[in-house]
């Protein structure tokens, strides 16, 4: 029998691996956002669609412009950069000038990922670093909503995003009332409920009819492009379900004291950011627990936080501020949580 | 864990669903794998001592016969495979890398290969515990599933224990594998014999044979074999890697929790994988040395992809001709995908404990990137041990192995690979702790 010459190979076990890769996963969670961007646009016209532009070249510009500093390889293509850009303008008011949009995108990559080493090692969520810098920055313009559906949205620019960079913006207060379908106020549910003592209807905040950010007014939208990754696979149902868990809890008790002054649950619970940030922010995976136990207390710390915050706080951006807080409270949560091995003794009683 | 129990099934908690690849052989019946010209027979083949050459070079032996006997109690004897002249005694490549001692005998292509009359008759049921397991040894037994655990060292029970059950571990759970599933179709009568011969050696009064519900026709098989009086059963439980773990068959049929580090025994249980009791039914009664197994040579590139009986000592490069391999390049693997051994010359032959040959090309030379843990927490909801190889791996990249054993229980993992195997970033995690509970170990020695 003639020998056949063959060149071997080796490794150690094991030789299989499954899909899907890290890029993979990050591709399907730009994806799962794609509707959400749509349903935006749907709602605020151009000024989403060049916001949330901005936001993404931002973002990719910041992460080339350190890869080139460190001399690394190119990140992009793992598609962490896009999904940090479209979480950040998500958040932003439609009519956000695009410098600072631009500036925001600089700070969550800059800021809140490479100077931590890029993927895998940021302790916080990038998109929320970038948003609370310039929370802090600009604290008149990230406050300045404008109405959904406004008439004419699909051909002319939101005054104030076109603005002039280090120029103040223009003011948007006599274009909203303009352009407004039913006399908008300029005020987000949860303005109004925390300043002027009104809740909106809850049924309108599940389906998006309200002031709000970019991408995060319809509830019911951002529930079913989370279920599209639960489905996949790629997202962990644990953390926007303790997260709702946490958020009801905590208002109900407050609720039940006293229903007059205290929103309802279910107003907590669709109000905000709440479902977005639960959905897709609290749910980064690299700022959050890996013990079951972990992601169970994180995602409560995070409801917990967020109605307290809204309650008692002098601002009405609770989740943002929760979510980064348990962000930092991460390695903590993971050291008290480390699961049960597979026949652990009992320890002496 | 309850949470399956509540929905009925049999079960453990996390582990993987890989594709199973078994279709391309588990119909296959078993053929005799021709006899190769040069045969070599490591003299560790098991864990525990290496046995010690009795033959001498030049000298004639003839099939069957003992080529080294055991050192030991930890120890098991080696029979020659084939008969023939050994031609050198020496340090030979062996799977585990590097070279080990090992007979080299050249085949006797001519001698008819008779096995040897050991001329021992045995019947099990005239014998006492101490002479059936001092025969089992005697007859070079290892757990066939893999471990090459020394049988009559399992069948001896320590003091104080009682065992309850005897599980057989059915499950191959490893993709491409089918010789445990050949051994359960073709050789009933003396699997339920070794079955009987190993249950009398533990003192066990029942038995449980565990099976993955992938192999349906083993259960019909078998089912019509089995006692009336219920001492022997069979279940069929979820098909999940790593099933086939001592612990994973232990939970999923009995839900017996093994505590961290102790044997089955302290629990009332022994388990033996079925290749093995079959081979002691097959060869205890007459006293022949176990020289053949059943091996599955499969994956890319092979014409005659199959379960062979084959010699053991039979050499990779021999196999891979006889199965006709077309390919140029390729990861030779003895083993199953996710626990095997690649093997580093085509020199090496099979041992006791190899139960498959495979052969994997396209897959074997693509090598993704190492991208950083992102703590997708996936290889949390793998590891069947509830381990967290997440934070172990970036222990290791900080070469902090000693927080691993201490604060992480490294030491519980068994390198099942079910993290490794999901991992999006690619991260060798169960290749890393391997690295570390080596350089732990050598440490602990250093500090005595």
């Amino acid at each position: 029998m003639a020998k056949t010459p063959v060149k071997i190979d080796i490794r150690t076990s094991p030789y299989i691996r499954k899909a899907p890769t890290v890029s993979q996963i990050m591709r399907n969670v730009v994806y799962a956002l794609l509707p959400l961007a749509a349903y935006s646009i749907y709602q605020f016209g151009i000024s989403a669609l060049v916001l949330m532009l901005a936001t993404i070249l931002s973002c990719l510009a910041t992460e080339a412009l350190f890869n080139k500093l460190a001399d690394k390889k190119s990140t992009l293509t793992d598609f962490s950069a896009v999904i940090t850009g479209l979480l950040l303008a998500m958040t932003l008011p439609p009519g956000f000038p695009l410098w600072m949009a631009a500036v925001a995108g600089f700070t969550a990559i800059a800021m809140g990922k490479t100077l931590f080493g890029g993927l895998g090692f940021n302790p916080f969520n990038p998109a929320l670093v970038g948003r609370a810098f310039i929370q802090a920055a600009f604290p008149v313009s990230i406050t300045t909503w404008t109405p959904a559906l406004a008439s004419n949205r699909f051909i002319e620019f939101i005054p104030s995003t076109l603005a002039v960079p280090f120029m103040k913006p223009a003011a948007t207060a006599e274009w909203s009332t303009q352009v407004s379908i039913d006399g908008f106020t300029g005020a987000t549910p949860l303005a109004l409920m925390k300043f002027q003592g009104i809740f909106t209807d809850s049924s309108d905040l599940f389906l998006g009819l309200v002031a709000g950010s970019t991408g995060e007014t319809s509830s019911l939208l951002i529930l079913i492009c989370g279920s599209y990754l639960i489905f996949k696979k790629m997202l962990d149902w644990r953390i926007p379900v303790a997260v709702i868990i946490g958020t009801l809890l905590t208002s109900e008790v407050f609720y039940l004291i006293d229903s007059s002054h205290y929103p309802s649950p279910a107003f907590m619970l669709f109000s905000g950011g709440l479902m977005f940030a639960a959905v897709f922010m609290a749910s980064d995976m690299v700022a959050s627990p890996v013990t079951p136990l972990g992601i169970f207390i994180f995602g409560c710390l995070i409801g917990f936080l967020t109605v307290i915050i809204r309650l008692f706080g002098g601002l009405t951006e609770a989740v943002m501020y929760a979510i980064l807080f348990a962000n930092a409270a991460t390695p903590l949560i993971e050291s008290y949580t480390q699961p049960r091995i597979y026949g652990a003794r009992k320890t002496k009683s | 864990m309850n949470l399956l129990k509540f929905f009925g099934k049999k079960t453990f908690s996390h582990g993987i669903h890989p594709e199973e690849y078994k279709t391309e052989t588990n119909t296959k019946a078993t053929r005799r794998l021709p006899f190769a010209p040069e045969i070599i027979v490591p003299l560790a083949q098991s864990i525990g001592k290496p046995a010690k050459a009795i033959v001498y070079k030049g000298q004639h032996v003839t099939r069957g016969e003992m080529i080294a006997a055991a050192d030991g109690f930890m120890s098991v004897p080696i029979h020659a495979p084939v008969t023939g002249t050994v031609i050198t005694i020496d340090k030979l490549p062996v799977a585990k890398g590097g070279k080990a001692p090992a007979i080299a005998i050249k085949t006797s292509l001519d001698s008819g290969q008779v096995i040897v009359d050991s001329g021992i008759q045995q019947d099990y049921l005239q014998m006492s515990r101490q002479d059936l397991i001092k025969a089992v040894q005697n007859i070079g037994m290892v757990g066939l599933g893999g471990a090459s655990f020394p049988t009559h060292v399992k069948m001896s029970i320590p003091e104080g224990c009682s065992i309850h059950t005897v599980l057989v571990n059915g499950c191959e759970c490893e993709p491409f594998l089918t010789t445990d599933h050949r051994v359960m179709l073709e050789k009933i009568e003396v699997l339920l014999l070794g079955l009987r011969i190993a249950m009398k050696c533990v003192d066990a009064p029942k038995a449980i044979i565990g099976i993955e519900n992938n192999k349906r026709d083993v259960l019909e098989a078998i089912k019509a074999y089995l006692p009336a009086d219920q001492s022997i059963t069979i279940e069929a439980i979820d098909t999940k890697y790593p099933q086939g773990a001592e612990k994973m068959l232990a939970t999923a049929l009995l839900d017996i929790e093994i505590p961290s580090r102790a044997l089955p025994s302290e629990m009332g249980l022994a388990i033996f994988n079925v290749a093995t009791l079959a081979q002691i039914g097959e060869l205890l009664p007459k006293g022949q040395g176990l020289i053949e197994r059943i091996i599955t040579i499969t994956g890319d590139d092979l014409e005659k992809a199959g379960n062979y009986l084959a010699p053991i000592g039979t050499p990779l490069q021999y196999i891979l001709d006889y199965a006709g391999f077309t390919g140029e390049e390729a990861e030779v693997i003895l083993g199953g995908p996710m626990m095997g051994i690649a093997a580093h010359s085509l020199d090496v032959p099979i041992v006791k404990g190899t139960g498959a040959i495979l052969v994997l090309d396209s897959r074997a030379t693509k090598r993704d990137d190492i991208l950083p843990c992102i703590k997708c927490t996936q290889c949390l909801q793998a590891c069947p041990i509830h381990l967290n190889p997440s934070e172990m791996g970036q222990l290791a990249a900080k070469r902090q192995y000693d927080v691993m054993e201490t604060d992480y229980h490294l030491n519980d993992c068994f390198e099942c690979g079910a993290c490794s195997y999901v991992c999006p970033s690619n991260i060798p995690l169960v290749q890393y702790f391997r690295i570390a509970k080596t350089l732990n170990r050598e440490r602990h020695l250093q500090n005595g």
